[in-house]
């Protein structure tokens, strides 16, 4: 097991894999996780400097129950495998979920009438908890909507759960489990062989028995590189708000729009670090890189969140961002094996990827069985327990027990967020340390509140860049 | 671990540090102020420039000087000043919950002084669009930076434009140049800069409407006064000014905040609308200046030290708030005394004429002299507040430019 993140990649025997899984996002991260219960040779590549660096980093960050999947589809059962799936994942490895519950707030009487149908697919789903609430109930349930909310559809079991801790969970009990993780190594060129592929990267050449394509937006280009053309992604941008937790009050549920011949519309949703989060735009694009939020974007934002919950404009913006989804023409996933060239495309994954990780790294597994891939026996996974970011849950400024053992937790770095020295350096010291400030973020929330920074981001810089001389005067590479 | 406290100062700037000064050479029992920095002071800590005041020879004090001064005063009066200490929450009425390396403490106070100062809005609550680059910053970070790492471009950048065009703007220009790194530009969307640049352009009516580059910041793109579009290449952007009170601890005990100052309202003794509960300084309203700041807290002692001497808590007055080209007032409560007004105008105003209302009657009308601007408070003399009725509904103050 080893993390590396510059220089050559390991030659001969070191970088003979059974199976290389390209892209390292929570898709990879958890077919990576899959493959280690068995004693295969593993390599988890990615072209970013951490996991989890593209789609898997900036989304709405629900875990869905598939209620509205299209029934029958893919994508509709490892939605609802997956869900299941990462209830129980998170609640072992410690990955902050709340089930909140979500409300389908009908505005017009065309989106009133969309909510009986929405219940029916729902039952097809397999979801027979679901139910309708009169407007009455719904502003007993959601006091600060909006006026005009005329009805909504309660859907029980949609989560908020952290989208960070879930890939670098996966990420970290991969490595732990003996895969090795190759960061800032973009795959340019594949050579297929028999009995290994060849994939050349900027950092070396690695062999492979078997290969997954789990490039997220680059899915299509990583097929090419193969020869296969089967698909092609267009990035749609949602660029998303979020709110200070002085807002978090205001709602009590994820709040979806109901989806209509309009558009999809805007939810609202707290999150588990105790925000609000108001967005996605849904913005057909050609460019895979263009994650820059726009005026008119977040204008639109702020119109449409206002109608839905007004007060939430008089709370201060603690961040603005945007990702990109894999859309590929397809209401589906875009799951394939190619047995004769002895891999698979994991494409399409839209944004129920984070819900259906799990499952789709099952179904995975089945895929490089069919491609001939022999996994051995199973054994249990090096056991996880990630750092706490949530604040339905008890975080190291608040343990006295703790603060005891070490006053490191005593001292807050991060006011906004309550990020003490001793989770800062305990990320700086983890399995897959992150590569920079913005990483450190991702895995402590330090930097992520109201200020931005100005209070803690000199004593945040200065820690990280601490952490990193003594790396380096130890000798230590960035294996 | 509980405890019980005479006062408890929460925020060791210059209104806190102040007001603990005052109440401890008062007599005012065990007067404790938390600092949750490693080194109290507050804001001037970071200011090296002189304007805040002189020391006992009349030599002129810069920010650090100042800084150290207003520690040791309250130190030498028998305040405990404790840094590294956070104060995270309430557990009730007086009482604080508190975060420190020694462990969990809840502290409990016969009075409690809010004096958690104020910061500048970041680039996300500005809601520029863009990318989200490295190098984007405040005055606020980039003064911790060059405190902490020296005055040193590897450490900053090479090209920076400033974003604002207050007084602290041209501090920004002044730490960036001192640190080495070359300022391209000030942008600010006054009609006319409140200060001037050394040299610097300044674009003035303008907004930076995008933030490009990824990784690191490469440029920032600026729709001018005229319309004009333009970027400016640059590897960092300080953006300044636009001030927030930190008021986390008055809102999670409820306390009211005054709409435009943002902070928990008062009356003229820095009293909240919650007994024993004290609010002073830039949390009542963002950035004054530190002497403005110290004076608030020196007066919030008197009213403290009434409160330990079982004064009753007044009433809650009628509430004062700002309307049409007004920011923000001070005090937000008034009562039966006349006391003075600190008003803050949101654009430039020439000779505006002021009313003062309260139910439709004017209480007083009066054009001022000069001129406001928006980086600085005009104070409004006692007699504006004669004659408010404890029974009335809301005053407000209203400006306007005669035609």
């Amino acid at each position: 097991m080893s993390v590396t993140r510059t220089g050559p990649l390991p030659t001969g025997e070191a970088a003979a894999y059974d199976v290389v899984v390209v892209g390292a996002g929570v898709v990879g991260s958890a077919i990576a996780r899959a493959l280690a219960r068995h004693p295969l040779r593993i390599a988890l590549v990615e072209a970013a400097d951490d996991v989890g660096d593209g789609t898997s980093k900036a989304n709405t960050a629900i875990l869905h129950t598939g209620f509205d999947a299209a029934p029958g589809t893919l994508e509709a059962r490892l939605v609802r495998e997956g869900h299941r799936l990462l209830d129980g994942y998170a609640r072992e490895a410690g990955i902050p979920v709340e089930p909140l519950g979500a409300l389908l707030v009908a505005w017009n009487e065309e989106q009133r009438a969309t909510l009986p149908r929405l219940r029916e697919k729902a039952e097809r789903n397999g979801h027979g908890t679901t139910r309708l609430l009169s407007a009455t109930e719904l502003a007993a349930r959601e006091p600060h909507l909006g006026p005009g909310a005329l009805a909504a559809l309660d859907v029980p079991g949609e989560s908020v759960i952290c989208p960070w801790t879930t890939t670098l969970a996966y990420a970290t009990q991969a490595v732990r489990s003996g895969v090795d993780l190759h960061l800032n190594c973009r795959v340019e060129k594949v050579r297929p062989g028999d009995p290994y592929h060849r994939l050349v990267t900027r950092r070396g050449v690695l062999r492979t028995r078997l290969l997954v394509n789990a490039c997220g937006l680059h899915a299509d280009a990583f097929d090419a590189l193969v020869g296969r053309e089967d698909f092609t992604v267009t990035p749609r941008r949602g660029q998303l708000l979020v709110f200070d937790k002085f807002a978090r009050d205001l709602v009590r549920h994820i709040l979806l729009p109901v989806p209509g011949p309009l558009g999809k519309g805007v939810l609202i949703s707290p999150t588990v670090y105790g925000n609000v989060m108001l967005g996605p735009t849904a913005e057909d694009l050609d460019d895979k890189t263009a994650t820059g939020t726009t005026a008119e974007g977040l204008a639109g934002l702020r119109e449409q969140g206002g109608r839905i919950l007004p007060a939430l404009l008089d709370e201060e913006v603690t961040a603005v961002y945007a990702g990109l989804r894999a859309a590929t023409g397809q209401e589906d996933y875009r799951i394939a094996a190619h047995p004769a060239l002895r891999y698979v495309t994991v494409g399409g994954i839209r944004s129920t990827g984070l819900t259906a990780s799990l499952a789709i790294a099952e179904h995975v597994l089945g895929l490089l069985a069919d491609c001939g891939l022999d996994p051995g026996p199973a054994r249990p996974l090096a056991p996880v327990r990630m750092p706490n970011l949530g604040e339905a849950f008890p975080r190291p400024y608040r343990d006295a027990g703790l603060i005891a053992r070490d006053p490191e937790f005593g001292t807050i770095v991060c006011h906004c967020e309550r990020v003490t020295r001793g989770e800062i350096r305990a990320a700086l010291g983890s399995t897959i340390p992150p590569g920079g400030p913005d990483g450190l973020r991702r895995r402590t929330r330090a930097r992520g509140g109201r200020c931005q920074g100005n209070h803690c981001g000199a004593e945040v810089r200065a820690l990280f860049e601490e952490r990193s001389r003594e790396r380096g005067s130890r000798g230590e590479g960035t294996r | 671990m509980n405890r019980t406290v005479d006062v408890l100062v929460v925020g060791a700037g210059p209104a806190g540090l102040a007001a603990a000064a005052r109440l401890a050479a008062a007599g005012a029992g065990r007067v404790e102020v938390l600092e949750r920095e490693a080194a109290a002071g507050g804001v001037p800590r970071h200011c090296a420039r002189p304007g805040f005041g002189a020391d006992a020879l009349g030599r002129p004090l810069d920010g650090p000087a100042y800084a150290r001064r207003a520690v040791r005063e309250a130190l030498r009066a028998g305040a405990v000043v404790r840094t590294g200490v956070s104060a995270t929450g309430w557990a009730g009425p007086l009482t604080l919950d508190v975060t420190a390396p020694t462990g969990l403490e809840r502290i409990r106070a016969r009075a409690v002084v809010l004096a958690t100062g104020a910061r500048e809005r970041p680039r996300s609550a500005r809601l520029v669009p863009g990318t989200r680059p490295a190098g984007v910053l405040t005055t606020g970070e980039l003064q911790r930076m060059v405190a902490r790492s020296g005055a040193r471009r590897e450490h900053v950048g090479r090209r920076a434009v400033v974003v604002g065009g207050d007084p602290v703007a041209r501090g920004a220009v002044r730490t960036l140049r001192a640190a080495g790194v070359d300022v391209t530009a000030v942008v600010t969307g006054l009609p006319s800069p409140a200060v001037a640049f050394a040299g610097v352009p300044v674009l003035t009516g303008a907004v930076v409407t995008e933030l490009l580059g990824r990784g690191r910041l490469t440029g920032v793109a600026v729709r001018g006064g005229d319309g004009r579009a333009a970027v400016l290449r640059c590897d960092t952007v300080v953006f300044t000014g636009d001030w927030i009170p930190d008021h986390e601890l008055a809102r999670a005990r409820g306390l009211p905040l005054a709409p435009g100052a943002r902070g928990p309202v008062t009356d003229h003794g820095f009293r909240t609308t919650e007994p024993g509960v004290f609010a002073v300084g830039n949390l009542l309203r963002g950035v004054e200046p530190a002497l403005v700041a110290a004076g608030e807290g020196r007066t919030a002692a008197g009213a403290v030290l009434e409160r330990l001497a079982g004064h009753p808590w007044p009433s809650a007055g009628v509430r004062v708030t700002a309307e049409g080209p007004l920011r923000w007032v001070t005090p937000g409560l008034v009562g039966a005394e006349a006391v003075p007004l600190l008003v803050r105008p949101e654009r430039r105003l020439v000779r505006p004429v002021l009313t003062l209302a309260q139910d439709g009657t004017v209480l007083r009308r009066e054009r001022l002299s000069g001129t406001l601007v928006p980086w600085r408070s005009v104070r409004l003399g006692a007699h504006w507040t004669h004659g408010v009725d404890l029974t009335g509904g809301r005053v407000t103050l209203d400006a306007e430019e005669a035609p």
